[in-house]
């Protein structure tokens, strides 16, 4: 249930074969992946294997050279899905707008489409700053907080555009156990509560397999794996093993 | 840059759909207005009192010599108004404001704070562009009316204090009013409009195709100032030619 008393659904996400090269290098190999509505599906994989590409292609941000992106069935380049549905993007940089303070971010999206009034947005905006434990924050500029702040205020600009779909980038990359926990929390809560389909791309082991419906793990530009937690944790192919269990292997102290 | 002049001028027509949204732009209207009169009101003092000076100092004695004393007051009145102050001044703001343009679009684009806007169906061209655009287009006119006064006034000075021209204040005005009229201080107004959205668009069309990283950004300012420079003498000479009755 959301603010106005009713159930949302999340929306499908379907990835039809997409392919995309920079100049010679290929980044996405030919991706296919199919996101239920409200589920929240984590994609993991290796530094550089193309996962915040695939998120920029999936909001719309790049147009793949083939395949394509169908949002409840729709092309996201079709004119009307930008308007239809509710999506938001968490960047891997954050992405604030470093003009404006740390409120004026978070309430952007409901002060730019005149959603609700001033002091409205002010509250949401302190409610949500204090989710995710950025109290007291509102008034400083973005360059005056620390990356990991900054981080979570990008997070909650996008919890507070209430959205259908949400694309998390590496959420808890740059946050100390206990805030990640907390923003682990967050994202399922979210989730639970308006039915958000959830889409998270995270190296974090933990994080994935305590708030995953579904897991697909992404190596050099394709999905090599993609199943539960507990089928992808049983997996035995090399590449997902040695990603799922690398630990370091110290030498005993003579 | 030539190139690009379809785009530009899809950026251009785009703000130009956007304007009916001035209204709830107007805080990011005001805000761009205040830089570009804060930024410029000082410069363009000094600028063109010294411009209006300078083309006494060159003229004065050589007109004097010939006994054509009343002509001085004209010669500095309208190639100030008409000529000078708008081209001046508009190269100034090219430098000062479409280079602040470019790098603050330049490093939104960069730093991927367009592609926030846009994922959150905010248009960047109603956000960024167009206030930016019409704060320039109000902006540079009301400096370029100041300066073709300061210039003026910087022209009678210098023809009073030089002794090889020696036309006291009140005759150097007396004999402008005879050649110049309200028409030809609107003639450089309205080219500095029109150079106003070149500067505008010119720049705001360079930050937002910025590409790479902080050179990036230093490339598109440079690009931004140069190309708005030129397009600016281009369509000096082409307004002038249209303007020319
Ligand atoms: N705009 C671009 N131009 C050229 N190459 C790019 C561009 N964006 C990404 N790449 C390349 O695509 C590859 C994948 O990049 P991507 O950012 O998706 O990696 P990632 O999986 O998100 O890695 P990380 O976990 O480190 O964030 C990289 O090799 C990168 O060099
Ligand atoms: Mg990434």
């Amino acid at each position: 249930m959301n603010d106005n008393g009713t159930t949302q659904h999340g929306v499908s996400v379907q990835v039809r074969g997409i392919r995309r090269s920079y100049g010679a290098q290929e980044v996405l190999n030919g991706i296919d992946l199919d996101v239920r509505p409200g589920e929240i599906f984590v994609i993991m994989g290796a530094s550089g294997s193309g996962k915040s590409v695939l998120l920029r292609h999936i909001i719309g941000l790049e147009a793949p050279d083939e395949g394509e992106i169908l949002i409840n069935g729709e092309s996201i380049h079709s004119v009307d899905v930008a308007s239809k549905y509710r999506m938001a993007l968490v960047f891997q940089s954050g992405a604030l707008l470093n003009s404006l303070t740390v409120g004026d971010n978070v309430g952007l999206y409901l002060s730019e489409h005149r959603l609700k009034s001033p002091d409205e947005i002010r509250k949401i905006v302190l409610d949500k700053l204090e989710v995710v434990g950025l109290k007291g924050t509102e008034d400083k500029l973005p360059s005056e907080l620390s990356g990991g702040m900054r981080k979570r205020a990008a997070i909650a600009r996008a919890l507070v555009i209430e959205p259908e779909l949400i694309l998390y980038d590496e959420p808890t990359s740059e946050l100390d156990p206990v805030s990640s926990v907390v923003i682990g929390e967050e994202i399922y809560k979210l989730n639970k509560r308006i039915g958000v389909t959830s889409l998270v791309v995270s190296h974090d082991r933990d994080l994935a397999f305590g708030i995953a419906d579904r897991i697909a793990v992404m190596h050099e530009g394709e999905i090599v794996a993609l199943g539960s937690p507990d089928e992808v944790k049983r997996s035995h192919n090399p590449i997902i093993r040695k990603f799922i269990h690398a630990d370091f292997k110290r030498q005993p102290k003579a | 840059m030539f190139q690009n002049i379809g785009e530009i001028a899809l950026l251009f027509w785009r703000t130009v759909l956007a304007l009916p949204l001035i209204w709830r732009q107007r805080a990011k209207v005001l805000d761009q207005f205040h830089e570009i009169g804060n930024a410029s009101l000082l410069m363009v003092a000094v600028l063109s009192f010294f411009l209006g000076g300078v083309i006494a100092l060159q003229t004065g004695p050589v007109l004097a010599e010939r006994g054509l004393h009343s002509a001085i007051g004209g010669l500095v009145g309208i190639s100030m108004a008409k000529e000078l102050a708008p081209i001046m001044m508009s190269i100034l703001i090219a430098g000062r404001i479409g280079s602040a343009f470019a790098a603050e679009i330049g490093s939104m684009r960069v730093y991927q704070e367009i592609d926030a806007l846009r994922t959150m169906n905010i248009n960047p061209v109603h956000f960024l562009v167009m206030p930016r655009l019409v704060a320039i287009a109000i902006g540079l006119p009301m400096l370029v009316t100041f300066a073709i006064l300061v210039g003026w006034l910087g022209g009678a000075t210098v023809a009073q204090v030089t002794t090889q021209i020696d036309v006291p204040f009140e005759s150097f005005f007396e004999n402008m009013k005879n050649v110049v009229g309200i028409s030809e201080v609107l003639h450089g107004v309205f080219k500095s409009f029109c150079f106003a959205w070149i500067i505008g668009v010119v720049s705001c069309h360079q930050g937002l195709t910025t590409r790479g990283g902080p050179r990036g950004i230093g490339r598109s300012v440079t690009k931004a100032v140069v190309n708005s420079i030129v397009l600016i003498v281009l369509f000096d000479y082409v307004l002038t030619r249209l303007l020319l009755h």
